[in-house]
């Protein structure tokens, strides 16, 4: 699990400070190697980022309803649920690293 | 009056009045782009052959009669729209392998208007930055000071229009992409209302806040430019069903009675004197032909970045967990098993910046943290879209500086990404809300430009371009150009 260390320096919000193992997880979560020599950089600039987001919690928002969408009350479209495309599945995997029978390879998953 | 120096409203008039022919003109400015990009690395991709065979189809259409404002004009478009057959990087190594396989709705449209397509502009991987510097194809030199940054992240569409190696450019605007890039190079930079232009085959960084828009030499350009890439498309769920006004046609509407509003929290600490005071003195030239100005405080405007810093990282972390090194882009050498294959290719993959931001958006939508940062900037979206609302329920438009300072060196702030972030400060505000915004040239402080922004309400893009029309045709700041590019 990820742990988050409060220290009450502002008396208006938190400070957040990450650890090496914190970035650790997160970069697992969004699924990127991060190098040894990378992480103390992270380490510091996510707490900074955090740190600066931190002012948000003195904004008072008890009774605001979230915002999601700039353009209110436009929803979003539903169309007939039919075939509009043609089938061009060799073009477009002419983008792919690796392609067997229009099949997309990856290593095998289950041994 | 050579070429170069003409705005692509002018081009187009030349081409229609035969005074040179479409191939001509593509020919001056891809020798242009030859002279001056390696050393200002705008562009990743130069289309040469397309751009001629473009044009020549475009001198059959004219000689035909069928020709419109924009029918031969050459454009670049920012590498973030994809184009068919053509590499589609969006400055990252992660897509540095890609060809599109189909064109991005703007791309077509403007293709449909007869433009020719010069080639491809450089630009912050991914859209995440604010002074070209986060490319995996190297940092945009500023054609004012080639040892300043453009601004970003249409860092490269910017640096071609001002250095006239391109009459127009498009640009995509999520945080201030286009509107501070244009104020630091001394362009119009028009972003227009969330919904107004098709995002189908533009490469998404953060969804509810991403929009498509022009860099220009003048609003006129912008105004054309604009009316031919708006409108409705069915493959982009967020395009607004509404008719698109002739941009061009409403150009002249006078400044006469125009509501300004002057954001009192713009004009704070951080904002540098001498841009203050060129913004300043613009508001005060509208005054006097007419306009009548306000000051109004937008008390939550101030929590701008850090709301923006919560939304764009989340969306951004779910928009690129497409890129797993399977189907496009790049993939690792020798993956043992499937984690090893999506860990190194985006590891590879992603630069700094891009792995920050989604290390950010994963951690803030993170079980137990959601509430506590996404919600909570969501609400704050709220507010600061209340304060916008409020503010248009006494004025037409509101106006400040685009970007606190001019262009600073490259280098400057590689090292602390919040200072990077803080220098959106002024433009978040506009994407949070949906609302549209230009930047247009108001001054040079120490030989740099400075911007001023007008932001109004949803769909008013006309009152924006007529007001900065306006503007230029009061003074000749849009038409100033570096001297070795002149």
């Amino acid at each position: 699990m990820i742990s988050v260390k409060f220290f009450p320096l502002f008396p208006s919000g938190a400070l957040v400070t990450l650890t090496r193992r914190d970035v650790e997880n997160i970069a697992h979560l969004a699924r990127l190697e991060i190098t040894e020599a990378e992480l103390p950089v992270y380490v510091s600039s996510l707490s900074s980022i955090l740190a600066f987001v931190e002012q948000l919690s003195g904004a008072a928002t008890d009774d605001v309803v979230p915002m999601a969408h700039p353009l209110e009350g436009q929803v979003q479209r539903l169309r007939e649920d039919a075939v509009t495309e043609s089938d061009r599945r060799e073009y477009y995997q002419r983008n792919a690293p690796a392609v067997e029978a229009g099949l997309y390879l990856v290593p095998k998953v289950i041994e | 009056m050579s070429l170069h120096a003409s705005t692509a409203a002018e081009i187009g008039r030349g081409l229609r009045a035969k005074k040179y022919s479409s191939v001509e003109v593509a020919k001056h400015f891809l020798g242009r782009i030859e002279r001056a990009n390696p050393g200002l690395n705008a562009f990743v991709t130069v289309t040469a052959e397309r751009a001629l065979a473009d044009a020549r189809r475009a001198d059959e259409r004219i000689a035909r009669g069928h020709g419109g404002p924009l029918t031969g004009v050459p454009l670049a478009h920012k590498d973030i729209f994809c184009t068919a057959g053509i590499l589609t990087s969006c400055g990252s190594r992660m897509l540095s392998n890609f060809v599109a396989p189909y064109d991005a709705t703007v791309v077509e449209r403007l293709d449909a208007a007869g433009m020719v397509l010069l080639g491809k502009t450089n630009m912050d991987e991914f859209a995440m930055g604010s002074s070209n510097e986060t490319s995996y194809y190297g940092p945009v030199k500023n054609p004012w000071d080639t040892g300043k940054v453009p601004g970003g992240s249409s860092g490269g569409s910017a640096a071609a229009v001002a250095s006239r190696i391109a009459p127009v450019a498009t640009g995509t605007d999520t945080g201030g992409s286009i509107r501070q890039p244009g104020a630091l190079t001394g362009l119009t930079g028009f972003k227009p209302t969330y919904g107004r232009v098709s995002r189908y085959g533009m490469i998404a960084f953060a969804s509810s806040l991403d929009q498509a828009g022009v860099l220009a030499q003048s609003a006129e350009d912008a105004a054309l430019v604009l009316g031919a890439m708006a409108g409705f498309d069915a493959r982009d769920s967020t395009s607004v069903d509404a008719p698109v006004p002739d941009y061009a046609k409403g150009l002249e509407r006078p400044v006469k009675g125009l509501r300004i509003g002057i954001i009192r929290e713009f004009f704070g600490e951080g904002l540098d004197a001498g841009t203050g005071a060129a913004v300043r003195a613009a508001i005060d030239a509208f005054r006097k032909e007419g306009a009548t100005v306000t000051e109004l405080s937008l008390p939550n405007l101030p929590l701008s970045v850090p709301t923006y810093y919560v939304v764009a990282p989340a969306e951004c972390s779910s928009n690129l967990s497409r890129y797993d090194g399977v189907r496009f882009g790049h993939r690792c050498k020798d993956p043992k098993d499937l984690l090893d294959l999506y860990r190194r290719s985006r590891g590879e993959g992603f630069g700094a910046e891009v792995k920050r931001r989604i290390m950010t958006g994963t951690y803030v939508l993170s079980a137990g943290y959601y509430d506590a940062y996404y919600l909570k900037a969501q609400k704050v979206r709220s507010l600061i879209n209340a304060d916008f609302r409020r503010a248009f329920g006494q004025v037409d438009v509101l106006m400040g500086p685009t970007a606190p300072t001019p262009a600073f060196a490259i280098g400057a702030k590689t090292d602390d990404p919040i200072l990077m972030y803080l220098n959106d400060i002024y433009t978040i505000g506009a994407n949070l809300a949906g609302l549209p915004a230009v930047s247009v040239p108001c001054g040079l402080v120490d030989g740099l430009p400075v911007g001023l922004q007008v932001i109004g309400p949803h769909f008013s893009e006309e009152r924006l371009l007529a007001t900065a029309h306006a503007w230029q045709c009061a003074t000749d700041w849009h038409r100033r150009v570096p001297a070795a590019y002149a």
